[in-house]
């Protein structure tokens, strides 16, 4: 069992931060990785990038958005209580080196998972311009520790309620046409169609840019093939060559078909887990 | 001489729509009977064919006399995974192909003596706790959970070393419970084997994945183990490189299996992992791995489940009572066929698959005639599910993790006969080192490394 440390709500309730016990994940985690677990005996196993951690303490933080059953099952858990199983760190980490100025943009929750980039791209001598991206001001998370890391930070919101109005590649575009040669590089994460409409950008610009896929998977190490994807034309596994690849070769349609494969029965499975859901409350009262 | 004692089995239209168990096991009464047809060679070749030495003629001799748990002890004291073994050991090709009946047709069923051995003791009716060396101090860290480590866990802890095991799932076992599915080898059986080694003291570590979540180096210095055996298994699967290959509805034999074996999703939605339930389902391959995803996509509701191989009936390299199994019950075979391509709709799913036949050429490599296209003759069947077991490489996590580990070129571990690698105190065998094979050859390759590893912790 893995112990919930502590837990946030967030974004009006749709995404949760769980710092977790998992001292071995905790010590070899480095930014870009990827935790697997499984709530309990008859979970799913689940993909989610670490968004911190502390070796020290033992601990691993990740933010998730609520959406099927086995984040739902994630979010009713209180500190105190635990998670069945816990692997990793897995996946490669994000390529980071000293280059100049790296521009990092985040949506929605993805913002989470671009925590430990940023901080890594600084601690290695660069300058990083932040963009993070949602829909209205009260689902932008994590902006103070966000600020606090970079050397920029600019907030848009699609409905104009904070920070800029419009989408992250409309501020990502103003960067790049101003710049002057001095950034070398783009992380964008995010939902698919956000990181594809980044990466025509930053194509326009021939700026290098890295994105994080999240592929469907199984055991996360390569055993299965469930999270294969393509890159420049090729078969990459997402689980043991990525997650991150080259932006510009990725074919996020491709990525986007394979994601709905089980789109029946995330629906099928959420429903029975809420109906459980019912009989145990009408049991207790 | 006096015919075989064939085991019981599940009739096929019952079994086709549950997983339990297909062979039924011997009863004492009919368990003695058999022992009874052993001859007792004074040279036994079964023995020589055993890739770990079990000791047959003693054991069966045992049995004959009703001792059943001098039996146990006897196929024990080299065999860590007896229940395992009796079921899924190609025995037919080893111990009972060598058997001196066999020439007659009815070599004595060694398989079936065996598990009945194991079955016994894990139901709780005996008793052969093997007795444990004093301890060395030692500590090897295993990585892996299947059939060779826990062998090597099984020699290892009985020669009074600490074992610790390394499992990357969450649950232990390796293929013993991610590949092989439920109605050929249970999940208890599985279980009752394990219990026998951490009853012994054996320690298993789930959730770990080594190269990831600790590195050997790691393991060997901060972590203090004197020795570490790598089982990691062929864990990357092959594809054939087709078009459409991408589509939803094509697996690789890994993820099918995994899925549902491991993960349960025969149990969706109880169980949250999902697979897809294919009404026509294709299976490319003609090995154990095609038969039993073949078989459990009959027992998921497909209409019609085809094995659809490159070459012909007797180049597959399944067991007989495999393929003879997955015939009773409803399994097609296409032979001499070969996927082209893979047709998918407008949504992305798989629809159809384009076939090539082929023709056998001249032998290749493994001694079998090589498939060859037979120009223009292509034919499209549909299909809804398609599963992929033309078989596996070795899994890159360990070796790229590991500098001063020596790989080949196709990402095979490097190591002697004995399993020896290139890097200090670290041994490796089975499927990393020498390709898929089978459960016992694995088992065979952990006994000759934990020899060596106890050889290398005992001296100096």
């Amino acid at each position: 069992m893995f112990q919930i440390i502590s837990k946030a709500v967030m974004a009006q309730g749709s995404v949760v931060q769980n710092e977790i016990m998992a001292p071995l994940v905790a010590a070899n985690a480095k930014p870009g990785q990827f935790l697997i677990l499984r709530v309990d005996e008859t979970g799913e196993r689940i993909p989610l990038t670490i968004s911190d951690s502390d070796p020290k303490a033992g601990t691993v933080t990740i933010v998730y958005q609520v959406v099927g059953r086995t984040t739902s099952q994630l979010a009713a858990l209180e500190p105190g209580g635990g998670i069945r199983d816990v692997v990793g760190p897995l996946g490669q980490p994000t390529d980071i080196r000293n280059v100049g100025t790296v521009v990092c943009v985040g949506g929605g929750s993805a913002a989470a998972v671009l925590r430990p980039i940023i901080r890594g791209f600084k601690a290695a001598g660069n300058k990083v311009v932040s963009i993070v991206g949602a829909r209205s001001q009260d689902l932008v998370i994590l902006e103070e520790q966000i600020k606090s890391a970079s050397d920029e930070l600019h907030i848009c919101t699609s409905d104009g309620s904070y920070g800029r109005s419009g989408f992250v590649t409309d501020v990502l575009r103003e960067i790049l046409e101003k710049d002057e040669g001095e950034i070398k590089e783009v992380v964008a994460i995010g939902p698919i169609p956000m990181m594809k409409a980044c990466c025509d950008v930053t194509a326009e610009f021939k700026v290098k840019t890295l994105v994080s896929l999240n592929a469907l998977m199984v055991d996360g190490t390569g055993m299965c093939g469930c999270c294969r994807v393509m890159v420049g034309g090729q078969v990459r596994f997402a689980c043991v060559d990525g997650p991150e690849f080259d932006g510009h070769l990725v074919d996020f349609d491709a990525l986007s078909a394979r994601l709905s494969a089980y789109r029946a029965h995330e629906l099928e499975s959420k429903e029975h887990h809420d109906a459980c859901q019912c009989e145990d409350q009408g049991a207790k009262a | 001489m006096n015919a075989r004692h064939e085991m019981p089995e599940q009739d096929p239209e019952t079994r086709r729509d549950n997983f339990d168990e297909v062979p039924l096991g011997y009863d004492e009464k009919t368990a003695m009977a058999e022992a009874a047809r052993c001859l007792q060679c004074k040279n036994p070749v079964c023995v020589a064919a055993c890739p770990v030495s079990v000791p047959i003629p003693q054991f069966i001799g045992h049995i004959k006399d009703g001792d059943f748990n001098a039996a146990a002890r006897a196929v024990l004291s080299r065999n860590s995974l007896p229940a395992v073994c009796g079921r899924v050991c190609p025995q037919e090709t080893q111990c009972e192909g060598a058997c001196v009946l066999a020439r007659k047709n009815c070599a004595v069923a060694i398989g079936a003596l065996e598990r009945f051995v194991a079955d016994r003791l894990a139901s709780g009716e005996g008793s052969a706790a093997p007795g444990i060396a004093p301890a060395t101090g030692k500590k090897v860290a295993v990585i892996g959970s299947g059939p060779g480590s826990l062998t090597v866990a099984g020699d290892l802890i009985r020669r009074g070393h600490g074992v610790t095991v390394f499992e990357a799932f969450h649950q232990p076992g390796g293929v013993l419970v991610y590949g092989i599915p439920e109605f050929r080898l249970p999940e208890k059986v599985v279980e009752s084997d394990l219990k026998m080694l951490t009853d012994m003291g054996v320690d298993i570590k789930c959730n770990v994945v080594v190269g990831k979540t600790l590195t050997i180096d790691q393991l060997l210095g901060q972590q203090g183990f004197d020795a570490v055996y790598i089982g990691a298994g062929a864990g990357l699967p092959l594809f054939l490189d087709i078009e459409g290959e991408n589509l939803n509805g094509v697996y690789s034999a890994n993820e099918y299996l995994t899925r549902s074996n491991l993960m349960k999703a025969r149990l969706f939605p109880e169980n949250a992992t999902p697979v897809l339930r294919g009404r026509n389902v294709c299976v490319f391959g003609g090995g154990n791995v095609a038969m039993d995803a073949l078989r459990t996509a009959i027992r998921m509701g497909a209409e019609s489940a085809t094995c659809v191989y490159r070459r012909g009936r007797e180049e597959m390299p399944a067991r007989q009572e495999e393929i003879r199994h997955a015939e009773e019950e409803g399994v097609k075979f296409l032979f001499l066929q070969a996927p082209a391509r893979f047709i998918g709709d407008e949504k992305g799913r798989l629809c159809a698959v384009q076939l090539q036949e082929m023709r056998l050429g001249q032998p290749d490599q493994s001694g079998r005639r090589r498939p060859e296209p037979v120009p223009g003759a292509v034919t499209t069947l549909d299909c809804d599910m398609a599963v992929i077991a033309v078989g596996s490489g070795p899994n890159p996590v360990v070796g790229s993790a590991t500098a001063d580990l020596k790989v080949d070129s196709r990402g095979y571990i490097i190591a002697d006969e004995h399993g020896r690698t290139s890097k200090e105190k670290v041994w490796a065998g089975g499927d990393i080192v020498t390709g898929a094979a089978t459960v016992i050859l694995a088992a065979g390759a952990g006994r000759k490394a934990s020899d060596s590893m106890h050889e290398y912790l005992t001296s100096g």
